[in-house]
């Protein structure tokens, strides 16, 4: 029976997020432009709940001092207290508020995630076209060097590295970001080398064009396409990355509210059969499924497959 | 047949090669240190004579290719110098976790490459129905949640009602069917994060063959759609599948750090977390050797077999 239930109510918070997709769809194509609009309609209820879901985040991680009921490191009652008001999700370890953690958890937790695929995208993306566009020893050089980087397990090389440098939020950062540069070298270059043997930018190099404008104006535009379906699919990486460090005490460092660490130190809890640790890790969950299921809809309409 | 042979031979060297620079980089990473190792152990406030005695100790004072040259030769003979922390020789500590992080590993292994093999095929067969449409998306979900949410959640459905262990207690005395039983929610929780990824290969591997024209000629001979994918579809897929099967135990071995924490199995990975937060070099250049050579390996055997499985991919390039 408990089962049956527990089922039951799997299957009704499914259907309620693909009703919260159209919803959002719904209103999405009536306020924006046109052409956006135009896009939007032919969303799947998956993509459309996700951006939904992003949305959310965004709002929340930019809102954060406004949504939380208290401060971020306020000590506001006592330790591991039920889920009553005020504290609508109980407190934590030290008896800060869950529920202003998990609000601050979205601003610290997304923006570090957000910040270091940025920064890898950046090293990566830019090496990547420079490589096959220049081609020769710079892009043996760089490929081999990649190569190298790559065959350590990303997990166990930042591991290894975050040993060497202390654990602190920059080198989290800077760490991370170079490891998964590596991975965006790989695309940016096999990308770029396809388009660099072209007629158009062929012509582009007789007519005199310099490097910086051949990568900007000839060969980054169409690139595009799969660089920035990547960056969803990096940023999931990163995320996830980040958490498990922050799960293992590595990462970013108490009493800097996060769901990785969240979870770590609430842990004790869910042997008493309490689920409140689950929710910051259910929150780095579904932001990551959200993700995915955008990037699935734009890698589809970026190859315009019609399986 | 001559040529595959020099093929492997090729990889195995190229392996070796690799597995070279790798221990190099793991070994070279401490110097990447400000200062020094003593002086990074010992902080600011040491004197300059326990500094240099504590060098003295370690072997600093000696050239950095001799350095590596006597750790490289006793990481070959299991021999990793001893551990900062506690002082142990590193081979003490690693020597049962070793094992049963590889039992976890194979564990996992044996559950999901059978069951991610069967239901790619069953997918690939029954493509774009319901059935195909609901294993999809929870293959989706499944690969985005973390490994600690997922070891969670099952810890919170299957310990909570006293099934199973949510503490795996493993000594040298446990016997087979013992450690199968402890260890299963490890083993589950890795299985669940990497079938996904392998079932969703296998079926786009399959799908992929299924358009060209032989496998059309099958069909209008009026063969069976199972016997087709099974007889016909699978065994020109077996390049692909082998390599992302491989791909995935590659995983597993960095999977196992975070599950390894959360069920508190005495493995590498926990070993390798303890060390990180004591700072403890030697310990943690050990243990990332040992993941790394195991990726490495795992990613040349992919390589390999899936060659072997279809000779045509001798003359990529």
């Amino acid at each position: 029976m408990d089962t049956i239930l527990q089922l039951l109510g799997f299957v009704l918070v499914i259907f309620a997020a693909l009703a919260l997709g159209w919803l959002f769809r719904w209103v999405a194509t009536r306020v924006t432009p046109h052409e956006t609009a135009k896009a939007l309609r032919t969303a799947p209820l998956t993509a459309s709940f996700g951006m939904l879901v992003i949305l959310i985040y965004v709002v929340v991680a930019l809102l954060a001092p406004l949504v939380a009921p208290f401060g971020e490191r306020e000590v506001v009652g006592g330790e591991f207290l039920p889920w009553e008001a005020p504290y609508y999700l109980g407190t934590d370890s030290l008896g800060r508020d869950m529920l202003t953690r998990l609000v601050y958890g979205a601003r610290n937790t997304v923006g570090i995630a957000f910040v270091t695929t940025a920064l890898a995208f950046l090293l990566g993306s830019i090496l990547g076209l420079l490589a096959a566009t220049v081609g020769g020893w710079p892009d043996q050089g760089l490929s081999r060097a990649v190569d190298v980087l790559m065959a350590i397990p990303a997990l166990i090389f930042s591991l290894l590295l975050l040993t060497i440098f202390g654990t602190s939020i920059v080198t989290l950062i800077l760490v991370i970001a170079v490891i998964d540069a590596t991975r965006v070298f790989r695309l940016a270059r096999s990308v770029a080398m396809n388009i660099v043997v072209m007629d158009y930018v062929e012509a582009a190099k007789l007519r005199g064009e310099g490097l910086l404008r051949l990568i900007v104006r000839e060969i980054l535009p169409n690139a595009a396409a799969p660089l920035v379906a990547e960056f969803g699919l990096r940023f999931c990486f990163v995320f996830l990355a980040i958490s498990a460090l922050s799960f293992l005490g590595l990462g970013i460092q108490p009493p800097t509210a996060d769901w990785g660490s969240m979870v770590r130190e609430n842990a004790t809890l869910i042997t008493f059969g309490d689920v409140t640790p689950l929710l910051p890790a259910g929150a780095i969950a579904l932001l990551t499924v959200a993700v995915n299921f955008v990037v699935d809809w734009m890698l589809h309409r970026a190859s315009g497959l019609k399986e | 047949m001559s040529e595959i042979w020099s093929m492997v031979a090729r990889r195995l060297a190229l392996g070796l090669v690799t597995l070279f620079v790798i221990s190099v980089l793991i070994f070279s990473a401490t110097e990447l240190l400000p200062g020094d190792m003593a002086q990074a152990i010992l902080g600011q406030s040491a004197t300059p004579e326990t500094v240099a005695a504590f060098r003295r100790e370690l072997g600093l004072d000696l050239p950095a290719h001799t350095r590596y040259l006597n750790w490289l030769a006793g990481a070959l003979q299991g021999d990793f110098g001893t551990s900062l922390a506690n002082k142990r020789p590193i081979s003490d500590l690693i020597g049962m976790r070793l094992g049963n992080t590889l039992f976890l590993a194979l564990y996992a292994a044996a559950i999901a490459v059978p069951l991610s093999l069967a239901l790619g095929v069953l997918v690939a067969l029954f493509r774009n129905s319901v059935f195909d449409r609901t294993v999809n998306a929870i293959a989706l979900t499944s690969i985005s949640f973390p490994e600690f949410f997922v070891a969670y959640i099952l810890i919170v459905y299957l310990a909570q009602t006293g099934l199973f262990p949510s503490m795996t207690r493993i000594s040298a005395d446990t016997s087979f069917g013992e450690m199968l039983y402890r260890a299963f929610l490890p083993a589950l929780t890795l299985t669940l994060v990497v079938t996904a990824h392998m079932m969703r290969m296998t079926r786009a591997a399959i799908i992929n063959l299924l358009a060209s024209p032989y496998i059309e000629m099958a069909r209008l001979k009026g063969m069976k759609p199972m016997r087709i994918i099974l007889h016909h579809a699978l065994p020109n897929a077996l390049a692909p599948i082998i390599n992302v099967v491989a791909l995935n135990l590659a995983y597993l071995i960095t999977g196992v750090v975070v599950v390894e924490v959360v069920f508190v199995y005495p493995g590498l990975g926990q070993l390798m977390v303890d060390s990180v937060a004591k700072r403890d070099f030697p310990v943690v250049q050990a243990v990332a050797l040992i993941f790394a050579a195991a990726y490495v390996l795992l990613n040349l055997l992919a390589d390999v077999l899936s060659t072997l499985s279809n000779p045509r991919l001798i003359h990529r390039r």
